[in-house]
């Protein structure tokens, strides 16, 4: 056994330090807190607003519209179904709110920042290993942090989800902008493009199928971490599987799992057939 | 002020590229005669221009050329400094480009100078008239007369009805048609185009070099033009200027070069073209005595 004599426990000075952090900026975490709240419950109202058939037709349609499949849209449009034939159709939602709430977050912040690291080469240098450390580090970690600072609930497994989903979007983005072929972007500037043309002229819009494919990792890392942040008390699919856990519940989890697979599913197909039709056309 | 049957003064113009990131390379390594045929020889930096000096007169045709490598895309980035040139001086229409500020330069590049390229650079997610009108759009023109003058464009070389289209769905040539037409929209008054036929079939590039020249006859710009090939070379140019590893060696009209080259590397340059003329000859003369034989014979 390791000695008892030689423990040395760092918990002590974390838990102070936290404290003293929440009492210094308490109105600065409940500002943050207060207004992610607010803009989850705006979409979750939304969410909420449209009939269980719009969902259907929806998806349907959208995969009609992207991808010009008919029996594949039709299964696609079947899933959301057979979630609601399992009595899940709340839970789902509840997950789905804070799925769009925190990737719309991770694009307001990511889409720029993707921007300035492809621009700017310090930022490139400091970020890198800030992004590579944060997609390494294991999912459920971010949920120590959020909890401490924001408590338990919805607001920290936003700020959980976000932390986690984040990096795609900024690391793909980056990665569009550089990847324009340079013929190109020399045209660009040799008809007399400024910067700023340069990047909302060319390599923007060059740069959407990668973007768009860091939208759709983003979305379904964000898609796991909600199942794991029903540990730190977020309502939803996460929190059924994690109840039937708790009480040996094959069934109820085998139902509550496979929904989230479904929404998995639908969540993929439908943003990767978008990022399809933003290629530049082939013909 | 220069004078005005000058478009284009090149004096001492040097380009030394860095090849290290800690390595900077301003115009005083450049003259120092020692310390650029160290970097010549070492492998941190390519010496890709030395010393350029030339004059393109108004409404001519100019062309550069030389071996790959020899520094010609160096030379025709540097006019509108999409190179940085290490140093020396150029001056376009009388004005200075090397002193020019951002802003300055960005107004240049828009206003008094166009170019086609070799690996055309059209946008891909733009359709045809929409990349021939980019120019006109970073300038900031109305959208119904950029079209307008877009339409017209096209039409002058050759691609009408094909506004619609987007670029992978058009061959090689049409694509560097789409190229010119970019060019030839901006109205500029000077063309610089740097090896716009290289990669196109012999028969394409033949068609694109009369369709230059009866475009050409027309406008009357200077064009500034890059390329590896005499033939080209001979069709095209009014004068023609050859770069062997960064130095001009010999400047003058086509006859000129060919009747005397300045030195071996022109002489194996212009080989080719009097052995074809010479083969041409042979062959003529060869079918004049059988054409000759067959009307004795009957
Ligand atoms: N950005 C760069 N960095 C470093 N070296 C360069 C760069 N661009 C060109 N060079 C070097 O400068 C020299 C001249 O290149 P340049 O492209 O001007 O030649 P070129 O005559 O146009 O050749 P080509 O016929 O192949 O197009 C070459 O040795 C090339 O390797
Ligand atoms: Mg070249």
């Amino acid at each position: 056994m390791f000695p008892e004599s030689f423990q040395v426990h760092v918990a002590p000075a974390v838990n102070r330090f936290i404290n003293d952090l929440i009492a210094a900026y308490a109105p600065v975490f409940d500002s943050i807190s207060a207004g992610i709240l607010s803009f989850l419950l705006t979409v979750s109202e939304i969410l909420v607003f449209i009939p269980w058939w719009g969902y259907i037709l929806a998806v349907g349609l959208l995969s009609w519209y992207s991808s010009k499949k008919f029996v594949a849209s039709i299964v696609l449009a079947a899933l959301p179904f057979l979630i609601g034939m399992f009595g899940l159709w709340a839970m789902a939602l509840e997950s789905l709110s804070i799925i769009i709430t925190a990737v719309l977050m991770a694009l307001i912040i990511g889409l720029p920042v993707g921007v300035l690291m492809a621009e700017v080469r310090i930022i490139a240098t400091i970020l890198r290993p800030i992004l590579d450390g944060m997609q390494t580090m294991p999912s459920f970690v971010y949920l120590i942090p959020a909890m401490m600072l924001f408590g338990l609930g919805r607001v920290p497994a936003v700020l959980a989800t976000l932390i986690y989903a984040l990096p795609p979007v900024i690391r793909l983005t980056a990665l569009g902008l550089n990847q324009v072929p340079k013929p190109v972007e020399e045209a660009a500037l040799a008809y007399g493009a400024t910067r700023w043309q340069l990047i909302k002229e060319v390599r923007l819009p060059l740069a959407m199928p990668s973007i768009l494919a860091g939208v759709n990792q983003t979305t379904m890392m964000a898609l796991a971490m909600v199942v794991i942040s029903s540990m730190i008390g977020a309502r939803g699919l996460g929190q059924e599987v994690l109840l039937s856990i708790n009480r040996i519940d094959i069934g109820r989890g085998f139902e509550a799992g496979i929904s989230v697979v479904f929404l998995a599913i639908v969540i993929d197909r439908l943003t990767q057939n978008m990022a399809k039709r933003w290629e530049p056309p082939k013909r | 002020m220069e004078t005005p049957s000058e478009a284009i003064v090149i004096r001492d113009l040097w380009k030394i590229y860095s090849r290290k990131k800690d390595l900077r390379i301003s115009s005083s390594d450049v003259e120092n005669e020692e310390r650029v045929e160290e970097l010549d020889k070492g492998e941190d930096a390519v010496v890709a221009m030395k010393n350029v000096s030339l004059s393109v007169n108004r409404g001519e045709t100019f062309i550069i050329m030389g071996l790959s490598g020899s520094g010609k895309s160096t030379l025709i980035r540097c006019l509108i400094r999409l190179v940085e040139p290490t140093s020396g001086e150029i001056i376009v229409n009388g004005e200075n480009v090397t002193m020019m500020h951002k802003r300055e330069l960005v107004d240049f590049r828009r206003e008094k100078i166009a170019m086609v390229f070799q690996h055309y650079g059209l946008l891909p997610h733009r359709t045809v008239l929409d990349n021939v009108c980019f120019g006109l759009k970073l300038r900031g023109e109305e959208k119904e007369a950029r079209r307008a003058k877009g339409v017209e464009a096209l039409e002058q070389v050759g691609l009408k009805g094909w506004e619609k289209y987007y670029p992978a769905s058009l061959s090689g040539g049409m694509r560097q048609r789409v190229g010119i037409a970019r060019a030839l929209v901006m109205d500029a008054s000077i063309l610089l185009m740097d090896e716009p036929f290289s990669g196109l079939d012999p028969l394409i590039r033949r068609e694109l070099q009369d369709e230059m020249i009866r475009l050409q006859k027309e406008m009357h710009k200077t064009i500034f033009f890059v390329t590896h090939d005499l033939s080209e070379a001979l069709r095209m140019g009014d004068r023609m200027a050859i770069m062997k590893k960064g130095e001009i060696v010999q400047v003058g009209s086509p006859d000129e070069v060919i009747a005397s080259p300045a030195d071996e590397y022109v002489a194996k340059f212009v080989q080719d073209e009097r052995d074809q003329v010479q083969r041409a000859e042979q062959v003529l003369a060869r079918e004049h005595t059988r054409k000759e034989a067959e009307a004795h014979v009957s």
